[in-house]
């Protein structure tokens, strides 16, 4: 049964996964990398969400409308942030994030 | 008695200032001058009917002629009690002002046309003339004392800007600089002392302060400053004002640099209106000085009378035409000064003030003849050193006449205007005081002297090599030579003891013989000694000089007095004062000012790495600080 | 040591391992096929947990979806034979004190804190239940920020094309 698993170790893992989504997106310089480090974050997150509402309201539906949601804004970020890059790489050749400095100025 | 249109008399020259002033550059020259020519002319004829009206018609009440204010506004009200007046006040000295001003303002406006002739900025010239006659109308009609002040400024504002005409000259520029900081400098005590005078009074008009209500209050003022009374130091303060003004000792320095300016603006500014301002503001506070403050009144005679010896000693040496003229211009305002010193206020002994006022009119009218005339001669050899000079009597003739005219009148040989006057001051000098009386016939044989040497240097000798030859200057020139000659020559005529006195009641003055043959032989030896030495070409005056030795010397530096100044101000106060002042305000405020600004510098330099663009860094430090703060908060400030 | 719990924890190392790989690998498609693996088994877990239409959305919108955009987009930008280079030591040595921090401070708070299981109940995510609350009204009704939803998409949809969408003054 699901309850064998204690609710620690869901939330051991979707914290692990999070900070290897932060790890990712500082390390990362691609900006299409540091897209996958964002998702693995936000997806951390779902996970969460989904362990609370599983364990401690198993009678409601927030987590589960919370993480539906989550995974709505991050098709339309994934979408939005694709496009960017493409632009910019039509632009400046490039998806380095070190070189996408103009805004500095 | 309606007299309100005397407003007009200032404002057309101000009328023509602005309208020269804006669009002179837009015409040409010529209209520029003929305008100004034209508004002065009114002005003038104004001016003429004014004095007419007020001296001959209907100015005097049962023969005491009466301070009529002919309009006044409220220009600036501070409060009820503190407000400042713009007004016109007639009075005799004001009106004969008024006369003297215009009238000589005229002769220059005129003669400039022909001297000013192709110069670059003759417009300029004309609108800063307006500006100026305008200012000198002001001031002598002004109804209360810091209308006077304003006006006085502006007189000097005027000045700086016409000795200061020839602007790509540094030495104009020097001397217009100097002009204007030693009035200024002396303007400072005339503020201090209108601001005593007027608190202790509680009133900037001169009517009031003038009255007997108003001297009454002033006499039992008891407020007292290092043992002066406070009106005592008013008084004197004020007479620092007219001093710097009027280029007494120890002030005069800038006379004789003034001279950089054209020679028009000599004779109108340095010679017969603007210098004699301090003399018209002793004049005009008058009854402040002689009823409530008699010491004071000595303290003018005696710097009167100093520095008419020591102007003329100096204008014996000089070779510049127009210092000497300068330095006679001085020694002749001291007569004037010493004349008002050694006056009483009651119509007895009030012979003294008369005399400072008739002359003041008589020498308006030699001495700007003196300064035209000069300015004919320059103009006609292009030199101002008179040792160029000589034999011009042929080539010169109405030069010449008007010019011998002019001397006359200022030796004091009669029946030229000089004598009268100048007559009148000695019999007020000796009835007072019998060592300025011997200062001052002294300096009528030294007075003589220097004009018949300047005369003798100029017109006869012999015939030097000039450039071109000289030739007579054209009529605009010698129009106003000849009609002030006529003033030079007639002006002692009028009765002045019949118009203007300190009270404005009227008395009838004799020639003293017994005091103005000793003067006329006086002159005539200073005119002898003269021919003498500079009639014809010899060594005598050169072996003269020299067995003078350093007293010579020292007269033809100017006793050093410039020297002087640089010393205290250069040596003294900038190096002791201003340098540490200076080296505070460099090192100490400017450095901690400068620390600041580098620390932040400093700061900026080391957090601009921050601000990389680098969007990786911005978002490490954005989960650091997120990681930094759950940490406090879960850990330290959980309760 | 049930059933369950095995999957857990071998769907855990999977999730971990790829995720580890997906972060750090020097071939950027295998990145992104990595990120793939992360999310099958992140839907695997779901349905462990018995969220069996989110289960579906995950694979429908994130590897249907998501993944496919993010391996064109790669495709397009990259060549095949791209090698990611490597960031500074500096950078990483940075980036990992800082992740182990949180994730030590994180964990630390998760382990410590007791929290209140609830007994286990029916499980009420059916389609009837999710279909009724999404587009309900009253009281716990989800379908306002359903409506926000689509017109977010609606809005991302035009962003997209109006960015992406070649200029003709630029040079291509």
């Amino acid at each position: 049964m699901i309850e064998a698993i204690p609710l620690t170790h869901w939330l051991t893992l979707s914290t692990l996964l999070f900070f290897i989504g932060v790890y990712g997106f500082l390390t990362r310089s691609n900006l299409i990398t540091i897209l996958i480090s964002i998702e693995l974050i936000l997806n951390a997150v779902n996970i969460n969400l989904l362990a609370f509402n599983k364990y401690l309201y198993p009678e409601a539906l927030e987590g589960h409308f919370f993480s539906l949601f989550v995974i709505a804004v991050a098709a339309s970020e994934a979408a939005v942030a694709v496009a960017i890059f493409i632009n910019l790489y039509r632009n400046i050749n490039t998806v380095e994030v070190e070189e996408v400095n103009k805004m500095k100025y | 008695m309606d007299y309100s249109y005397t407003i007009w008399i200032p404002l057309l020259p101000l009328i023509t200032f602005v309208l020269i002033g804006l669009l002179g550059g837009k015409v040409k020259p010529i209209v520029s001058g003929i305008t100004g020519v034209l508004s002065l002319t009114v002005s003038a004829c104004l001016s003429i009917f004014t004095a007419y009206r007020y001296f001959l018609v209907d100015g005097a009440v049962d023969g005491v002629f009466q301070k009529i204010i002919a309009s006044n506004h409220t220009w600036l009200r501070f409060t009820d009690t503190l407000y400042i007046d713009m007004g016109v006040l007639l009075d005799p000295i004001s009106v004969m002002m008024l006369v003297v001003i215009t009238f000589i303002s005229l002769m220059v406006h005129v003669y400039s046309l022909g001297y000013m002739k192709g110069e670059t900025g003759f417009s300029r010239f004309y609108s800063v003339l307006s500006l100026f006659s305008f200012s000198m109308l002001g001031l002598v009609l002004a109804s209360n004392i810091f209308q006077m002040y304003m006006f006085w400024e502006l007189v000097g504002v005027s000045s700086y800007l016409l000795i200061g005409y020839y602007y790509t000259k540094p030495s104009a520029v020097a001397a217009s600089k100097k002009a204007f900081i030693v009035t200024r400098f002396a303007d400072l005590g005339f503020l201090v002392g209108i601001l005593i005078l007027s608190f202790q009074t509680g009133t900037f008009d001169f009517s009031i302060i003038t009255s007997a209500e108003g001297l009454a209050t002033l006499g039992n003022v008891t407020s007292s400053f290092i043992g002066l009374s406070a009106i005592t130091w008013a008084t004197l303060l004020i007479f620092i004002g007219g001093a710097g003004k009027s280029a007494m000792f120890p002030l005069h320095v800038w006379l004789p640099d003034a001279m950089e300016g054209p020679t028009p603006v000599s004779a109108l500014i340095h010679a017969a209106t603007m210098v004699v301002a301090g003399v018209y503001l002793v004049a005009r506070l008058f009854p402040v000085f002689s009823l409530v403050v008699p010491g004071s009144l000595t303290v003018v005679a005696w710097v009167g009378g100093f520095s008419s010896l020591f102007a003329a000693i100096i204008a014996c040496t000089q070779i510049d035409i127009k210092r000497v003229l300068a330095y006679s211009t001085m020694s002749q305002i001291g007569y004037m000064m010493l004349a008002l010193g050694v006056s009483g206020y009651l119509i007895e002994d009030s012979l003294g003030f008369t005399a400072s006022m008739f002359h003041l009119f008589t020498h308006a009218f030699f001495k700007a003849l003196l300064f035209l005339g000069a300015g004919a001669i320059i103009h006609a050899v292009h030199s101002n050193v008179m040792t160029e000079m000589g034999g011009l009597r042929k080539s010169l003739p109405i030069t010449h006449i008007t010019f011998l005219v002019a001397c006359l009148a200022i030796a004091g040989i009669p029946p030229f205007s000089g004598f009268f006057s100048k007559d009148e001051i000695l019999v007020a000098a000796f009835e007072a005081n019998k060592i300025l009386f011997a200062i001052e016939w002294l300096v009528a044989g030294l007075t003589a002297f220097y004009m018949f040497r300047l005369y003798f240097s100029v017109f006869w000798g012999k015939n030097r090599n000039y450039e071109h030859e000289p030739h007579e200057a054209p009529l605009s020139m010698t129009l106003p030579l000849i009609i002030l000659a006529a003033g030079a020559f007639g002006a002692g005529f009028i009765p002045f003891s019949h118009f203007v006195t300190s009270t404005g009641e009227t008395f009838t003055s004799h020639i003293h013989w017994n005091i103005a043959i000793p003067s006329i032989a006086v002159a005539l030896i200073g005119i002898f000694v003269a021919a003498w030495l500079y009639k014809s070409e010899n060594d005598r005056a050169s072996s003269l000089a020299a067995s003078l030795g350093i007293l010579y010397k020292s007269a033809y530096n100017k006793f050093y007095i410039d020297e002087i100044y640089l010393f205290m101000t250069r040596q003294v106060i900038f190096k002791y004062i201003s340098e540490p002042i200076a080296w505070f305000d460099r090192h100490i405020v400017d450095g901690t000012v400068n620390l600041v600004g580098s620390f932040v510098n400093f700061v900026s330099e080391r957090i601009k790495g921050f601000q990389s663009g680098q969007v990786q860094q911005y978002a490490f430090y954005f989960m650091a600080g997120v990681i930094t703060l759950t940490i406090v908060f879960v850990y330290f400030y959980s309760n | 040591m049930n059933n369950e719990s095995i999957i857990f924890y071998i769907l855990s190392a999977v999730l971990l391992v790829s995720g580890v790989l997906a972060v750090t690998g020097r071939r950027i498609l295998r990145a992104a096929v990595f990120l793939l693996f992360a999310l099958s088994s992140i839907a695997a877990l779901y349905f462990l947990l018995g969220f069996f239409f989110l289960a579906a959305v995950q694979i429908i919108v994130y590897i249907g979806g998501i993944v496919v955009l993010i391996i064109f987009s790669i495709l397009l930008t990259h060549h095949i034979e791209h090698r990611l280079k490597k960031p500074s030591l500096n950078k990483m040595l940075m980036s990992a004190l800082g992740t182990m921090v949180g994730a030590g401070a994180c964990l630390l708070t998760i382990w410590n804190h007791p929290f209140p299981e609830a007994s286990n109940v029916e499980p009420i995510t059916t389609m009837d239940n999710i279909g009724t609350k999404m587009l309900g009204f009253g009281e716990g009704g989800y379908v306002l920020p359903f409506e926000l939803i689509s017109v977010l998409l609606l809005t991302a949809m035009i962003a997209v094309i109006v960015i992406a969408k070649r200029k003709e003054n630029l040079p291509s």
